[in-house]
């Protein structure tokens, strides 16, 4: 089957608990503006248990058509069901595209599925666009046109990649939560509804869940933060992160951290900025004992103001800090606390 | 017990990177490093060494270099190591990487497969999964935990804000984070016996069941259109002050920028 068989954009709606995750908005939000570009639809592809109901909201974010895929299997992710039911809307529908948010589920997803179909799979992407591959014409190469160019950090955020998939169909990328934009809710949107089951019979791929073990939800989304207060390794423990909290508290911010502090222990992964964390753009990043890893730094550095405190005067956050105080956190900080609480009370 | 263990030699970022003149990556000066995951993966199997006597082989891909990695995992204690090289398979994305791998695992008994979750150059997370499917068995990405259950794992799947408890019958294959562990360190004994011990060389001939189209640059979908160095923004400014005149400095500059 040729390639100009395989027609839109196809995204992947995740959900889980029966909420929809907004990473699926975005992916609405950049997948309409691709399909103006190659004059299609961008269509939703909604897999679950009971989340019929959750079509509409697809719509109101931008989706022309939702493709519906419900079965009780489907109630928790596991890569099984989800994998045969992804790869089975590709294999009916045959998307130009396939776009799939770069969460926990959608880099185990996403891999699975494309060497099932046998397409190429760009990670973590934070530019997507139509264009020529080759970008330039190059002699004895066939120029094709309309390629979806995907371009994604690599090397820790050292380098930036443009990558294309010109023989394989679907093209496939996860996209990085937190880059794409969603667009202004389309009220009272009615979704295009298409429901389909491959059906599915568990075999030896379809693993158990014994357990589903929720993290007690006291944290807010960083990536909605308007000032985070960010810890590294060297703020030295757990119990030391009371002085970044009194800072937050004075300026209403939200406590992030690196992934040494993850790997420590001292704070739950959903509060980890960096390339295995979050991409955070705030107003003002507050990176206090952090040394600036580049896998750090390419989650933040898009801030708007980035304020660096630390005792080395090498460390690499220096060089993207707008502000950078070289000295003790355990002096700065409450001292900077108590300077922010008395400026803002007058 | 039958594991297999999937390592990648790797850039060490930690040290700070390392350009060119030219601004290119100086590859050649960086130190490299075992990936973390990886090496979190490994100590997770040595650890059912322990405890159940399992047999734990380590397979990696990559120039003849690479046979330091493998020593590296001796020296910890793993029992056999395999390096796959081959100048076709050069340029291989994941889904070449992927049928690399399977092809040189369908050389070996298993009842696990461990991998990384990801590596600190590539950061994609997709060659574990694709192996995976390659051979066609169940896999648990981003463990936190691995026990073993009669001819079952049970094994906590990370997600952003849970973990899943999962349990998969063997063969199955697990992709590793780095907090799984506290990876041990190589012993003299070990780094002794790890330069006696065999490490095993295939190459493309070697590979089990895998076509040609689908190996190295020309049988990776993906194509590197352009590659460039990310621009950054400057460093600013930089102040080494004491306690109370950094304060007044930083409330300075947010006074300027109406901060406060």
């Amino acid at each position: 089957m040729g390639l100009e068989e395989y027609k839109g954009v196809f995204v992947f709606a995740q959900q889980v608990d029966n909420v929809l995750d907004g990473v699926a908005f975005e992916l609405l939000g950049k997948g309409k503006d691709l399909a103006k570009d190659l004059d299609t639809e961008v269509t939703a592809v909604l897999i679950g248990s009971g989340v019929t109901g959750l079509a509409d909201e697809l719509a109101v974010y931008g989706a022309d058509k939702v493709i519906v895929v419900d079965d009780p299997e489907l109630k928790d992710y596991r890569t099984e069901p989800y994998a045969h039911a992804l790869a089975s809307v590709i294999n009916e529908y045959k998307p130009d595209i396939m776009l799939v948010g770069a969460t926990a589920i959608g880099r185990d997803l996403g891999p699975t599925v494309s060497a099932r179909v046998k397409t190429g799979l760009t990670a973590d992407c934070t530019v997507l666009e139509i264009g020529d591959f080759p970008i330039n014409p190059v002699a004895g190469q066939e120029q094709k046109h309309n390629q979806l160019l995907m371009t994604r950090p690599a090397f820790g955020g050292n380098t930036i990649a443009t990558i294309a998939c010109p023989d394989n169909r679907p093209q496939m990328a996860t996209v990085r939560p937190g880059v794409m934009q969603k667009i202004a809710p389309i009220k009272d949107a009615k979704a295009n509804v298409i429901e389909f089951n491959p059906g599915f019979t568990p075999d030896n791929r379809y693993v158990e869940i014994l357990n589903v073990v929720k993290a007690v939800k006291n944290t807010a989304n960083i990536m909605d933060a308007k000032i985070l207060v960010s810890g590294g390794r060297g703020v030295g423990s757990k119990e030391n992160f009371k002085l970044l909290e009194d800072l937050a508290e004075v300026l209403g911010a939200t406590v992030s951290c690196s992934r040494a502090v993850v790997e420590n222990g001292w704070l739950p992964v959903d509060l980890q900025v960096g390339q295995t964390g979050k991409t955070v753009r705030p107003q003002i990043y507050f990176a206090i004992g952090i040394s600036g890893a580049i896998q750090h730094v390419a989650g933040m550095e898009d801030s708007d103001l980035i304020v660096a405190i630390n005792k080395d005067e090498d460390a690499p956050i220096f060089d993207v800090a707008d502000y950078g105080l070289v000295g003790d956190l355990n002096k700065i900080v409450p001292a900077l606390t108590k300077a922010l609480k008395e400026a803002l009370a007058e | 017990m039958k594991i297999v263990v999937c390592v990648k030699q790797v850039p060490d970022t930690k040290g700070g990177v390392k350009f060119n003149p030219d601004g290119t990556l100086d590859r050649g000066a960086m130190l490299t490093i075992m990936n973390p995951d990886d090496k979190a993966g490994l100590e997770a199997a040595l650890r059912l060494k322990d405890q159940y006597d399992a047999e734990v082989t380590v397979v990696t891909m990559g120039l003849p270099k690479a046979d330091e990695v493998l020593r590296e995992a001796m020296a910890m204690g793993a029992d056999k190591g395999i390096l796959v090289t081959d100048r076709v398979l050069g340029g291989a994305d994941t889904w070449a990487t992927s049928t690399t791998i399977a092809g040189a695992i369908r050389n070996l008994e298993y009842d696990l497969i461990i991998t990384g979750r990801q590596a600190i150059d590539g950061d994609t997370a997709q060659v574990g999964p694709q192996i995976a499917e390659h051979l066609g068995l169940p896999v648990i990405s981003y463990a936190q935990d691995i026990k073993i259950d009669g001819d079952s794992v049970i094994v906590q799947r990370q997600y952003e804000d849970r973990y899943h408890e999962l349990k998969a019958k063997m063969p199955c294959l697990i992709t590793a984070l780095s907090e799984l562990n506290e990876p041990r360190y190589m012993t003299p004994g070990g780094i002794f016996d790890a330069y006696e011990k065999e490490v095993t060389v295939w190459g493309r001939p070697d590979l089990k069941d895998v076509d040609d189209s689908d190996l190295g640059l020309k049988g990776s979908p993906t194509k590197i259109a352009k590659a460039s160095d990310k621009v950054r923004k400057g460093a600013g400014e930089k102040v080494t002050l004491d306690t109370e005149e950094a304060v007044a400095y930083l409330m300075g500059k947010f006074k300027e920028k109406h901060v406060i």
